[in-house]
């Protein structure tokens, strides 16, 4: 067992002296985690806009069943994602298991249900406020969602964020579908659960500290957003 | 010259369309019911081009209610809101603008509102700029064009919220109390706006409780009372001699119990 402080002094060197293999992870977790976030925005915004602007049969069974996707335990959606890309599973043909793009996916599953559930709660909130307007101004369908969406923006960007922290910061399925290959599908999560493991606290600890820092990064900008809309008068 | 409520697109859509397709707008018969609460009853009335009507009548006697019906907003419970004998349907609804006692305004600038409103009224992209900067001037609003709409004053926004409605060159203009917080400066600002957007044909249709505001803007005034249309009559007429005991009380200052 390292000493404690020992591990702490070494994982600040590694994260001062730039190490490759550290870079290569954290380029690595970036890249997965910007990608998924940005593939659950495309599917959860318009999703979570038609849930609150759209008059259907089924609105409420699905957004209770949207609500409730975004408590999905990652280690099930891991081996879901798991027995569709396995050689045996359906999309098995395409070879995807154990590559950052299968990872991309999984976290996407994650992921989408969030911003769609968050943005159906932002855009009801405003739809209440424009409805009429946007009604007497003979606005189409898509126009009020479009609308909805741009003056939503700080909200719905608040939202991405939060998809964000939570993409940074799975662990499960991501270890599950891409299987932690060194220099292949190794990123931030997996790798101090392996590390950590292993005993070697020092890199562990470095990645840590940089996720606990990024976590911090994403929640200042929220903040941020926030305070910058409210005093623009644009929130 | 031409200025945003005589634009060459108001003058071709003026062209394209029959005068007077829309006229008269009729209510027949209409109700409208919240629970078991008439707050409509069985109202009929016709509008037709031409004089400014007024709106007045106590708190909670229709008047927003009314205009929300005719806008389209709200459906009768009962009884019907017809254009020419014809629903409102999607064409119709943008000859008939609306004007809230609170302006919704979009988390925009103020020229941003404005091209909204014009690509949803379906002004085609290369007239936008031209027909923004003239509402922009209607509205004196050249200076703050690019501020956010919602840190403006009071009458600021209520100008927006005018020239957004004239956008759109309704043939009848609704406006519900729209000076109802403003000051005086900013109510005279909102008048001149309505008085010659009423010069220019568009009908207006105002609720307001200030009795002197209506004897400033009205040509005809519609007392409304418990829902139900309760005295119709030139301005001059009401003011002076109010046939309707409802309407004599309300002048006199007396609560309508």
């Amino acid at each position: 067992m390292q000493d404690f402080g020992a591990a702490f002094g070494q994982a600040f060197a590694l994260i001062l002296s730039g190490d490759a293999d550290l870079m290569e992870i954290i380029a690595l977790s970036l890249r997965v985690t910007i990608l998924a976030v940005a593939m659950a925005c495309a599917i959860g915004l318009p999703l979570g806009a038609l849930l609150a602007v759209g008059r259907f049969p089924g609105r409420g069974a699905a957004t209770v069943f949207v609500n409730a996707l975004m408590g999905l335990p990652p280690v099930v959606v891991g081996l879901g994602v798991y027995l569709l890309l396995s050689s045996a599973g359906p999309l098995g043909v395409l070879q995807l298991l154990y590559t950052p793009t299968a990872m991309v996916i999984a976290q996407t599953i994650l992921v989408t249900p969030i911003v769609a559930a968050l943005t159906r709660q932002v855009v009801e909130d405003l739809h209440a406020e424009y409805d009429e307007l946007l009604r007497s101004m003979g606005a189409r369908r898509l126009g009020v969602i479009a609308t909805l969406l741009w003056d939503a923006r700080y909200s719905l960007l608040t939202t991405a964020l939060a998809g964000l922290g939570r993409a940074l910061a799975e662990v499960g399925a991501v270890i599950i579908v891409g299987g932690n290959i060194n220099h292949v599908t190794r990123v931030m999560t997996t790798t101090i659960a392996l590390e950590t493991s292993k005993g070697n606290l020092s890199l562990a600890l470095g990645l840590g500290i940089i996720l606990v820092g990024l976590s911090i990064l994403v929640n200042g900008l929220v903040m941020g957003l926030r305070g910058s809309a409210a005093r623009l008068a644009y929130a | 010259m031409h200025d945003a409520l005589t634009s060459p697109a108001r003058q071709r859509t003026t062209a394209a369309a029959p005068a007077g397709a829309i006229w008269p707008v009729a209510l027949e018969d209409a109700s409208f019911a919240a629970g078991d609460k008439t707050l409509i009853d069985r109202l009929s009335l016709q509008l037709t081009p031409g004089l400014r009507s007024i709106v007045m009548g106590p708190n909670g006697a229709g008047k927003s209610l009314l205009l929300r019906l005719v806008a389209g907003l709200l459906r009768p419970s009962a009884g019907r809101v017809t254009f020419a004998g014809q629903p409102l349907d999607e064409t119709l609804r943008r000859r008939v603008a609306i004007v809230f006692q609170r302006p919704v305004l979009l988390r925009r600038s103020v020229a941003a509102n404005l091209t909204h409103a014009l690509k949803t009224y379906g002004v085609p992209r290369g007239q936008r700029a031209q027909r923004l900067d003239e509402l922009l001037s209607l509205g004196q609003l050249e200076s703050i064009a690019d501020s956010p709409a919602r840190v403006l004053s009071g009458g600021e926004q209520q100008r927006l919220s005018m020239v957004r409605a004239l956008a759109a060159e309704p043939d009848l203009l609704l406006l519900d109390e729209p000076t109802a917080s403003l000051d005086p400066q900013a109510t005279a600002a909102i008048e001149a706006l309505v008085s010659q957007a009423a010069a220019k044909g568009v009908k207006i249709v105002m609720v307001t409780h200030d009795r002197g505001q209506a004897l400033r803007l009205a040509d005809e005034v519609l007392f409304l009372h418990r829902g139900q249309l309760a005295e119709r009559a030139p301005a001059e007429t009401f003011f002076a001699q109010p046939q309707s005991a409802a309407a004599q009380a309300y002048l006199e200052g007396r609560l309508l119990l």
